[in-house]
């Protein structure tokens, strides 16, 4: 972008999205059933909570949240395994904010922290080369957790350590892959989707092209959208389009980004360190080939393998439904602890923890403003 | 997690770049994206830039405008 070109005016952009909300009604009226669409990524849910999408649509297109939310996806034995590394003298986690508060089995980051273990909080992982550069005595873990937009970053961080001759720093890899978690939405006899909201900064790294085998075996329309109104609206716009139409393709809103081919070089990055491997999903179980582990080339940054830990994960009885939540296949609302036991100050799931959780826009957009769940 | 912001860039050191956010600088690294240019928007997400903004978007908006009129489709998007 080197000049900036015409931009819409708001009134523009309101009658547009007005229009576009009718269209989308009309065309789902014509299939004479409730459509219903998934975004799988927590950045959409929060977009389209913030923009009030849901109350607007029509009753004949129903959204309905995924897995996308890394935090409330990763599972209680990762957090536990955190947490058991944390508590060690000699490491230093260095870690995004965000999952402090997720509890594991039987407590928290939070909970080491005040009870004393060194937990630092950061925006890139490549700070965390800076924090093993400053304690060279300590051994720092990157906790990497995310989907494929932020396993290049760590693998970037792996690779900028390499070169720098850092021997003090590892990760604690539990990053995730959404093409094939998708499969398994689409496995699941329990989950009903007419269409995926597909994620629009997964697809920055990935490109388009990833998602064509699974929207191909399954029949199943997929769109790429960015996160304002108007884009959702656009990528709902052409998903309704495709179902009406007996089509099922990878479609790209969302062309300010994301290219066909994706970015190339994160890709390649990625895949020098990483490898996909089965990995369990909270709600879901072992997801096969949804997860990135470290190669054996770079066994000595995987934390795991230096200095392996036993951790036991207790399975806690409670009522917190997020495993239900992730596959939409219930509302918040029908968890008995929402808004009651669990809130964003109190959360007993991962789905109220996060800010990207699905219960906690629920919360936070909907308490007392919104009627949702028609 | 995977948010990312715009931002322009207004320096490159080797494989660092400053990014401006809104009127707040920021250290990027360039890792990802090494054929950054001065003055390009880059998307950045956890300190990285992570691919070049083309503003296409009101574009292509203006396109489904006059599509959903009658028009025929004209961006082939894949
Ligand atoms: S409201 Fe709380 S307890 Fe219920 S599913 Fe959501 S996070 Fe779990």
């Amino acid at each position: 972008m080197t000049e900036v070109k015409e931009k819409l005016t708001k009134a523009e952009e309101r009658a547009f999205a007005k229009e576009l909300v009718q269209k989308i009604g009309e065309l789902a009226a014509t299939t004479g059933r409730k459509l219903r669409f998934m975004e799988v990524c927590g950045t959409h849910t929060v977009a389209i909570f913030r923009a009030g999408l849901r109350q607007i649509l029509p009753d004949s297109v129903e959204l309905v949240s995924g897995p996308g939310c890394p935090v409330c996806v990763t599972p209680d034995d990762y957090m536990d395994k955190a947490i058991a590394y944390a508590q060690r003298d000699d490491v230093i986690i260095a870690t995004f904010g965000d999952m402090l508060k997720v509890p594991g089995s039987k407590s928290s980051l939070n909970e080491a922290k005040t009870n004393g273990a060194d937990i630092r909080i950061v925006y890139s992982p490549m700070d965390s080369i800076q924090i093993a550069k400053d304690n060279p005595d300590k051994k720092v873990i990157f906790l990497a957790v995310g989907f494929e937009t932020t396993a290049p970053t760590a693998a970037a961080t792996v690779l900028a350590a390499e070169q720098q001759g850092i021997t003090n720093l590892y990760m604690l890899s539990a990053q995730k892959l959404v093409p094939p978690v998708m499969e398994a939405l689409l496995n699941d006899e329990e989950v009903h989707v007419d269409g995926f909201i597909l994620p629009g900064h997964v697809s920055v790294v990935t490109g388009t092209g990833v998602y064509e085998p699974v929207i191909g075996k399954y029949h199943v329309p997929g769109v790429v959208t960015g996160f304002e109104p108007l884009q959702i609206l656009r990528g709902l716009y052409r998903l309704v389009q495709q179902v009406v139409n007996g089509e099922a393709k990878v479609e790209n809103e969302y062309t300010d980004v994301v290219k066909t081919e994706g970015n190339p070089v994160s890709m390649a990055i990625t895949n020098k360190v990483y490898e996909s491997c089965d990995t369990g999903w909270r709600g879901m179980g072992i997801v096969p080939l949804s997860g990135l582990k470290m190669k054996a080339e770079y066994a000595r940054f995987d934390i795991e393998q230096v200095l392996p830990l036993e951790v036991e994960t207790v399975t806690k009885k409670t009522a917190c439904r997020c495993g239900e939540v992730l596959r939409g296949i219930v509302t918040p609302k029908e968890c008995p602890l929402f808004a009651k036991a669990c809130v964003p100050t109190h959360a007993i799931g991962p789905c109220m923890v996060s800010v990207e959780g699905v219960c906690a826009a629920w919360y936070k957009y909907g308490q007392g403003r919104f009627e949702y769940g028609k | 997690m995977c948010l990312a912001v715009p931002a322009k860039v207004v320096a490159i050191k080797d494989a660092m770049g400053t990014v401006d956010i809104a009127g707040v600088t920021r250290d990027v690294s360039l890792m990802l994206l090494p054929e950054t240019k001065l003055g390009d928007y880059v998307l950045v997400h956890a300190g990285f830039a992570m691919q070049k903004v083309e503003e296409k978007d009101a574009e292509e908006t203006y396109a489904l405008m006059a599509e959903m009129r009658g028009a025929p489709r004209t961006v082939d998007k894949l």
